[in-house]
């Protein structure tokens, strides 16, 4: 019992870190959400109920860029698909069902699965994901009211240089997924994609043609 | 779509999307190639949301104070930043040189 207690530590410690760094981007997605046009209450329905940062902040992005509600939409569903894979690999792990299972499939993402892949034992990796999903998810959403409230208060958000905080933000985003070669020849082929279509097609198009570049090499690189 | 149908729509596309992994059986989606495109579409999205938002005005490309923003925020990445500081520091640059001119 004594060396149990001494080995959850590690794995406590883990996933509270990890939610305390992810509240402090909430903080600036609730901030560009209203930025962005949506209302306080439309952002913070979007860490309640969708909560998956890339997707969200990808939603707010398509939109504050004049994007239709339907590209908006689907480019947070194509961001969020990769939940979906996590959610392959935790099932076995987890092994919930009925509402527990809807509850672990809510809080499936990046930081939750992370945290309980990198421990030891079955029962660390359980705790990991539901300890980190939990805190991420009442630090996310509290941090996310925050940054709505005050980024309402503030006005103007160019005079604040907010327009250039959330490219900041996806590049913040991107920047740890650069390690391969071949993710970043996807990077370097999408910045190209993004731009020369800009100028010609429809807001949120560009976004959505990117993914082309991603499937292409993606489908042709081999393992 | 209003604003918030787009909001719910995209809300469920979403969490469906992650009980689909729990509800799909093991192996259907596990191959390597899936994984691989799955996680290379994140990055070009990410990568493409980068340019639309640091270039984009009105459907037109321009050079603004955003990308020497960007430009202090890649540096400070590369620093090993922490995101929230990458963040202001973008914003604070953008900021500084509007204010300035």
């Amino acid at each position: 019992m004594r060396q149990e207690q001494s080995s959850r530590g590690p794995t406590l410690r883990q996933s509270l870190s990890v939610a305390a760094a992810v509240g402090a981007y909430a903080i600036s997605f609730g901030a560009l959400s209203v930025a962005a046009g949506l209302t306080v209450a439309q952002t913070c329905a979007l860490s309640l109920l969708m909560f998956t940062g890339g997707s969200q902040f990808a939603f707010v992005g398509v939109v504050g860029a004049g994007g239709t509600p339907v590209a908006a939409a689907a480019t947070a569903a194509l961001l969020g698909a990769r939940n979906g894979l996590y959610g392959l690999q935790m099932a076995p792990v987890l092994g919930a069902t009925g509402l527990r299972r809807l509850a672990a499939a809510h809080v499936t993402i990046d930081e939750s699965t992370a945290v309980a892949t990198a421990q030891p034992t079955a029962r660390l990796r359980r705790l990991g994901f539901w300890v980190t999903g939990t805190a991420v998810f009442v630090l996310w959403n509290l941090m996310t009211l925050t940054g709505a409230v005050v980024g309402d208060a503030l006005g103007d958000p160019r005079r604040y240089g907010l327009d250039a905080a959330a490219a900041a933000a996806f590049l913040g985003l991107v920047w740890p997924r650069l390690r391969e070669g071949s993710a970043r020849a996807v990077a370097a082929g999408a910045v190209v994609v993004a731009a020369a279509l800009t100028p010609i097609a429809p807001a949120g198009l560009p976004v959505l043609a990117a993914a082309a570049v991603a499937v292409v090499v993606g489908w042709r690189t081999r393992s | 779509m209003t604003g918030w149908t787009a909001v719910l729509v995209a809300c469920a596309l979403c969490f469906a999307l992650k009980l689909a992994g729990y509800l799909v059986p093991e192996g259907f989606l596990a191959g390597e190639r899936v994984r691989r495109i799955a996680a290379l579409i994140t990055v070009a999205l990410l990568s493409a949301l980068v340019v639309v938002q640091a270039l984009g005005e009105d459907g037109s490309l321009t050079v603004d104070a955003r990308v020497p923003a960007l430009g202090v925020a890649a540096v400070a990445l590369w620093l090993r930043a922490p995101f929230i500081v990458v963040v202001v520091l973008a914003a604070l640059t953008a900021a500084g040189l509007r204010a300035a001119t």
